[in-house]
């Protein structure tokens, strides 16, 4: 930071050094950038700048530090929402002697269940409809009737066809998943550049290689799109579905909870499902960035 | 190099490549709804010879190449074309994977297996002046770099011919000037007949053999250029040429 900080002070106010050495960042920069004349005219930088380290952290942890300091200053009626400790108390008493444990993984179950068959699905039905024009004409109407049917509206009818059992929770989830990443790889898929199609025909490329070489790199970042959406999806869906009809589950805890007016007990299980929602987000934005080494935009 | 440019050509003398036409068009035509945009053309170009075919934007010439490449799908046309099987099109982008490193991209399609395609591949890295960066990315290299990247990718296809769409149009000059001699070079070495796409009548006067006008969609003019190489732009017997040239395309010099 100190090379960033220091040609500001030695400069005149109308040069905008700091630009130039972040653009550059290296000290080397801004020592040439102290010793130029000053600048009449400053360049605005205009991307958003280097990525701050840690920098998904920072809004969750400011909100905690308020939360804290509003419930110790006695601003928060317990309640209304209880202190971050004494969540975090619940929260651990639960863990070691009530059924928060199986709670959890009940409910990470069916999320998980519920994603891996949304994104095999998903996936399948924009290759087939991506690539070919007979499955276009066959899927993609339909997925877009589909898309607009608001999924959450189909439960009364999963509950009769299915039974109140985990298969219809599970089928609920995997409709949310698949159709954002349906959408986004098929998008990706029928986006792929022409000029790259021309090449594959001049270097004799067979049907396969075509694929495996240009079509499916070519849609991997909109494929992570989707991905993303299908992941936030499928907790978001769970919420909703382990309220309404459950016997387990962190959504039938909250639910339980209500009926006796434990606020502590909803807010926990709403942290963990945020914290999940969060943990398995910055997952999948792992391994885009692991497979997406060679793009680089405003957001490297 | 001289070992790849054995490899690449085995057993065939560049002398015997001349006795048998490579590109042989007869009464090409093709069209774009009412427009003629290729009207009836006839053209021979002897294995091993460079052309370059000059024109307006607009005057067919890129039609022209697609249509010997088999890229034109949805014309309507006529005529007859022959043309080698092994053929290379370099176009004005480079047109590298960004997904694919770059010897990945130089190798893509390749016949031969893995290794042997790999060893292809790097030796026609190193011809055009990239060994060591096997392993980089199109988006590090430079514009002038992509392209020699591309000529690498043309010629581990041991071309017979080599269809060249305005491959320095989106250089800048000087880059430009090196690229003509890198492109003379490997022509030298391989030897493979060339068709090259330009509006830039000194680039067609410095590089090629013949440089052909395409106008309206007929072939204006058929030159023969009988310069001994390498050729320089201030070279003032090129004066001539230019100025024939000029004429058959319309414009008029002062």
């Amino acid at each position: 930071m100190t090379e960033l900080i220091s040609p500001q002070l030695a400069a005149p106010p109308t040069a905008r050094p700091a630009t130039a050495a972040a653009n550059l960042a290296s000290s080397a920069a801004a020592v040439s950038a102290t010793s130029r004349p000053a600048r009449t005219r400053s360049v605005r930088r205009l991307g958003p700048g280097r990525r701050l380290p840690y920098a998904n952290l920072l809004g969750p942890l400011l909100l905690l530090a308020v939360w804290s300091i509003a419930s110790g200053a006695g601003l928060l009626d317990p309640r209304v929402l209880p202190a971050p400790w004494t969540v975090v108390h619940t929260g651990v008493d639960r863990w070691l002697h009530g059924t928060l444990r199986a709670d959890t993984t009940d409910s990470l179950w069916r999320a998980a269940q519920g994603f891996a068959i949304g994104l095999i699905v998903g996936v399948a039905l924009a290759l087939i409809a991506g690539l070919s024009r007979i499955g276009e004409a066959v899927i993609d109407g339909t997925v877009q009737i589909n898309r607009s049917v608001p999924t959450l509206g189909l439960i009364p009818l999963f509950i009769l066809w299915l039974g109140i059992g985990e298969t219809f929770k599970v089928a609920i989830i995997a409709i949310v998943v698949y159709i954002p990443i349906y959408l986004n790889l098929h998008a990706a898929l029928s986006g792929i550049d022409g000029r790259f199609v021309e090449l594959a025909e001049v270097l004799g490329l067979s049907r396969w290689q075509f694929i495996r070489q240009i079509v499916i790199p070519g849609a991997l970042p909109g494929f992570f799109v989707g991905l993303r959406l299908g992941v936030t999806g499928s907790w978001l869906s769970l919420v909703v579905l382990e309220q309404i009809n459950a016997t387990s589950g962190l959504g039938y805890m909250m639910f339980q909870a209500q009926n006796y007016g434990q606020t502590d007990v909803i807010v926990l299980g709403l942290l963990i499902y945020g914290f999940f929602g969060f943990v398995s987000d910055g997952i999948v934005r792992l391994i885009e960035r692991r497979v997406l080494t060679w793009r680089r935009s405003l957001s490297s | 190099m001289a070992a790849l440019a054995q490899q690449l050509n085995p057993g065939t003398s560049s002398t015997a490549q001349l006795n048998r036409p490579a590109v042989h068009l007869g009464a090409l035509t093709r069209a774009f709804g009412d427009r003629t945009v290729l009207d009836s053309i006839d053209l021979d170009i002897p294995a091993g010879q460079f052309v370059a075919l000059l024109g307006h934007s607009g005057s067919g010439k890129s039609t022209l190449l697609r249509a010997i490449a088999g890229l034109d799908h949805d014309v309507t046309g006529s005529g007859e074309i022959q043309a080698p099987n092994r053929i290379s099109v370099a176009f004005q982008d480079s047109r590298l994977l960004p997904w694919r490193r770059l010897l990945e991209n130089v190798v893509l399609g390749a016949p031969g297996g893995g290794r042997e395609s790999a060893s292809r591949g790097r030796a026609a890295l190193s011809e055009v002046g990239l060994s060591g960066r096997e392993r980089a990315w199109p988006r590090e290299l430079s514009g002038g770099e992509a392209q020699r990247a591309a000529l690498a990718r043309s010629l581990v296809w041991e071309p017979e011919l080599l269809l060249a769409d305005e491959p320095f149009g989106a250089l800048d000059a000087l880059t430009r000037i090196k690229m003509h001699a890198l492109l003379r070079e490997l022509w030298e070495r391989h030897r493979p007949s060339v068709l090259l796409v330009t509006h830039d009548v000194d680039e067609a006067i410095v590089l090629a053999d013949r440089v052909l006008v395409l106008d309206r969609g007929r072939l204006s003019l058929d030159l023969p250029v009988e310069l001994p190489h390498p050729r320089t732009y201030r070279d003032p017997q090129l004066a001539e040429y230019r100025e024939r040239l000029l004429a058959a395309l319309g414009v008029k010099e002062n």
